[in-house]
């Protein structure tokens, strides 16, 4: 009998659309800064205070920027992943410490490893709003011009790096 | 030592899980007696250990054991400890071990109350809540463990989420579960059966106390929610068509089809292939509203971390669990026979389109919800499907219900009279007309949707009266009222109650929607704002220190023609941890009004953003899912499902024969 089997058809339908919706990431909503100059800051550097970066310094390189967080538990999860992309030396990676104690981000930085050339300090994370900042960790790749060409939203993976952060930053290595 | 001690129990507990599925489907198959008893002992040893595992993670959080990742993430050394004990279900993983521990609650409840049960079928019900306790318990393990350690600890956890942190949220997911998961019996009986090919009258018997009580909990678990939504959020708002809101409202509307379904089944042999489907339903919207929100393939303000091995493996139980059964059903189905024949008009013709609204009102909430992600995954466009359409929706399916309602319990079985029907209704539609009529204008405004909404609910409770009376007259019992009233079966009232439910929530929804008013005010200290015939005075903001958030306390005072109503108390506060802010709206809850403040941004050092809202009769919308509630747990207690227990048997061979 055929209409008992309308209930299995449609979940059959059902299951399909659900499959393609798992490889799907609602999350990846475009954001609207890619393409765009990396908003300007300038802050103190989490080691020395007295020093400062701004985006500017980095103008004519290809870099990546890493927002992290002593108390961001996915940060832990992605850090060794930071420190091997760091290691290879295929592109310099700067973070930035958003909303932390500075004395937990140097105590965080000396027991896990430094990933970074170095980090800069945002305390009240008012530079995380320009850079529409809604989860740790973000990270950034910037190109030669100041401009930002990728965006990603939680942490960093092995295979995001090899297919991802690091053909694009060949790419605009040659550009 | 405790965090392992968890694991090891719950390793324990999908052994046992396993045994329980094993034993009790093939012992039932080969008509192995004592692998048949033996299922009963599995699955108490299974809820043990599951129940053991629960304590472990629950002994984590009010110990602050940081060097267990779940723990560090939602929890922190300065949250209070009730909320340290609810974070156990703050997060995935605790949330998932919630599932499994309801799963075995409800499981080691059958094993309780099913004495009365044939041996077999108690041993097929329990191994397929087996199977499903296996396939979960594998989830947590191997995707979501919540014991897994964290090297170096750190100093102090990330907190709970602070929405969180409320007495309503401490509830709602248990409640939720456990209405989630108690349809799980329902599935399990109807399995069962399925592979038994006995659907009759008893199975339906046996399931439905079991139904009625899971769909107890759900309503409440639901009512809770959407309180919670109310209060917590700040924007007066009480429900928001959210995909996760969606999940839980799914398997409601099909339970309680469902439910209806089952009478039908259960006192005249018809509808069995409905009831069937409709308990493998209700089921599999649990299942997927669990998929929906764990895999993170929807956006919703409810969206937990979300990893895609977690998505792909729920989806497999899915397909396991959900298409398994259909494939049995369109193997089994053909052979179940219909049940007593009844004319166009009959209790059971109505009982029909009930079961047809409910799943249609279903289909389209699922249609609404995954509307979205269908534009998605063909590359049409990223949007959401808002609450215009379910509006609409609901208003066209729910009316023909509600008038349905006060007709179907009147009506006879088999073949039902229209003339007969229509004198006795004749007070019930004229009061109807007249609050429809009338009432509007007492609000102050006649509005054609508010009058709808009003007839439809005093239709519904003046019918409610009319079937009370006519029940009551009918009953035996001698002459006295009171002994009628007794002689009147628990369910009965519990039918009623539920109904008048129905019509209270009715009546919230329409003039909350019809009457509602809110103002957006900029207000410094002695400024005022009318509304609703209340003013409302600001006088100031001063601070205050909670436990682990810092807050901005208003000071509103409520006055109604001169004289003092009431002091509310809003606060904005922010959680030092996540530094998240938070909006915690005072209330000031009434019979026929809230009155709701919320306080927004300070503008200047003195001036700030105030939020004021009139609401009428708000609060009928959850003192009617109460009624609801109540009415099913007072009609899954009627007697005769224990007395009809005590010749099981007997009664079990006869509707075999039939």
């Amino acid at each position: 009998m055929t209409r008992f089997a309308i209930p299995i058809a449609v979940f059959v339908a059902l299951v399909a659309l659900l499959g393609v919706g798992l490889k799907l990431d609602p999350r990846e909503v475009p954001s609207p800064l890619i393409g765009k100059p990396a908003p300007h800051f300038e802050l103190p550097q989490l080691h020395e205070t007295s020093k400062t970066f701004t985006e500017r310094d980095m103008l004519g390189k290809v870099w990546v920027l890493n927002v992290w967080a002593s108390w961001c538990v996915s940060c832990r999860e992605e850090h060794p992943v930071l420190l091997d992309l760091a290691a290879s030396g295929a592109v310099p990676v700067y973070g930035l410490n958003y909303k932390d104690k500075r004395e937990d981000g140097l105590a965080w930085l000396k027991g896990m490893g430094d990933p970074y050339e170095l980090s800069i300090y945002d305390f009240d994370g008012r530079v995380g709003i320009d850079y529409g900042v809604y989860g740790v960790p973000e990270t950034y790749v910037i190109d030669k011009a100041g401009v930002i060409r990728y965006k990603r939203i939680g942490p960093l993976t092995p295979q995001i790096v090899k297919e991802k952060v690091l053909p694009l930053v060949r790419e605009l290595e040659r550009a | 030592m405790i965090p392992e001690l968890g694991q090891v129990a719950l390793a324990l507990a999908l052994c046992l899980a396993l045994a329980q599925g094993l034993l009790g489907l093939l012992g039932a198959a080969r008509g192995e007696a004592v692998w048949m008893a033996a299922t009963r002992s599995a699955a108490r040893g299974q809820f043990v250990f599951v129940a053991i595992a629960f304590a472990c993670l629950t002994a984590s959080f009010v110990s602050n054991d940081f060097t267990v990742a779940y723990v560090a993430t939602n929890s922190n050394s300065a949250l209070p400890l009730h909320y340290r004990v609810a974070g156990v279900w703050g997060g995935h993983e605790g949330s998932m071990l919630l599932w499994v521990l309801m799963l075995s609650v409800w499981t080691f409840g059958v094993t309780l109350f099913s004495r009365h049960l044939p041996q077999e079928m108690v041993a097929r019900v329990l191994g397929v809540m087996g199977l499903v306790s296996v396939g979960f318990l594998l989830f947590i393990l191997f995707t979501s463990n919540p014991f897994v350690r964290l090297f170096p600890a750190p100093p102090d956890g990330r907190d709970l989420n602070p929405l969180l942190q409320d007495p309503g949220m401490v509830m709602h997911p248990p409640m939720l579960y456990m209405g989630y998961v108690g349809f799980s019996i329902a599935f399990a009986f109807a399995v069962a059966a399925l592979l038994s090919g006995r659907l009759d009258a008893a199975w339906a018997r046996w399931s439905r106390p079991w139904t009625t009580a899971a769909w107890c909990f759900l309503t409440v678990g639901i009512a809770l929610g959407s309180g919670w939504a109310y209060y917590e959020l700040g924007w007066g708002g009480w429900w928001f068509w959210d995909p996760v809101e969606n999940a839980s409202f799914m398997p409601w509307l099909i339970g309680t089809g469902l439910i209806h379904s089952l009478a039908v089944t259960e006192k005249r042999g018809a509808f069995r292939s409905w009831t069937v489907l409709l308990a493998i339903l209700a089921f599999a919207l649990s299942l997927l509203g669990t998929f929906l929100v764990r895999s993170g393939v929807l956006t919703s303000v409810h969206a937990f971390a979300t990893d895609p091995t977690r998505g792909i493996f729920i989806l497999a139980l899915l397909v396991i669990v959900i298409g398994g059964s259909l494939l049995l059903y369109v193997w089994r189905a053909p052979k179940i026979g219909l049940g007593g024949d009844f004319e166009p008009l009959s209790r059971e013709t109505l009982l029909l389109a009930n079961n047809v609204i409910f799943s249609a009102a279903a289909g389209s909430v699922l249609l609404g919800t995954l509307y979205p992600l269908a534009l998605d995954a063909t590359g049409l466009g990223k949007l959401s499907v808002g609450p215009p359409y379910f509006e609409i929706v609901f208003t066209v399916l729910m009316t023909p219900a509600l008038v349905l309602m006060g007709i179907g319990p009147l009506a006879r079985w088999k073949k039902a009279s229209l003339p007969d029907l229509a004198s006795r209704l004749r007070w019930a539609l004229a009061a109807a007309v007249i609050a429809a009529l009338a009432l509007p204008f007492a609000m102050g405004r006649w509005g054609a949707l508010v009058a709808l909404g009003l007839l439809l609910a005093a239709w519904v409770a003046a019918s409610g009266f009319v079937q009370l009376y006519e029940k009551v007259r009918n009953a035996a019992g001698g002459a006295s009222a009171w002994a009628r009233l007794q002689s009147v079966p628990r369910a009965t009232y519990g039918m009623l109650l539920a109904h008048f439910g129905v019509a209270v929530f009715v009546v919230g929804v329409t003039l909350v929607k019809g009457y509602e008013s809110e103002k957006d005010v900029r207000m410094e200290p002695g400024d005022t704002v009318e509304l609703g015939g209340y003013t409302f005075r600001f006088d100031g903001v001063r601070d205050v220190q909670g436990p682990n958030y810092v807050a901005g306390r208003a000071q509103i005072a409520v006055t109604r023609n001169g004289s003092l109503v009431t002091t509310l108390y809003p606060e904005k506060r922010i959680y030092r941890v996540q530094n998240q802010p938070m909006t915690e709206a005072a209330i000031d809850t009434g019979f026929t009004r809230d009155l709701y403040v919320s306080l927004g941004d300070a503008v200047s050092d003195t001036a700030w953003l105030v939020r004021v809202h009139h609401k009428p009769f708000i609060d009928w919308i959850w003192g009617g899912c109460l009624l609801m509630a109540l009415g099913g747990a007072l009609a899954a207690s009627d007697r005769r499902y224990r007395l009809a227990a005590r010749r099981p048997q007997e009664q079990y061979a006869a509707a075999a024969a039939r």
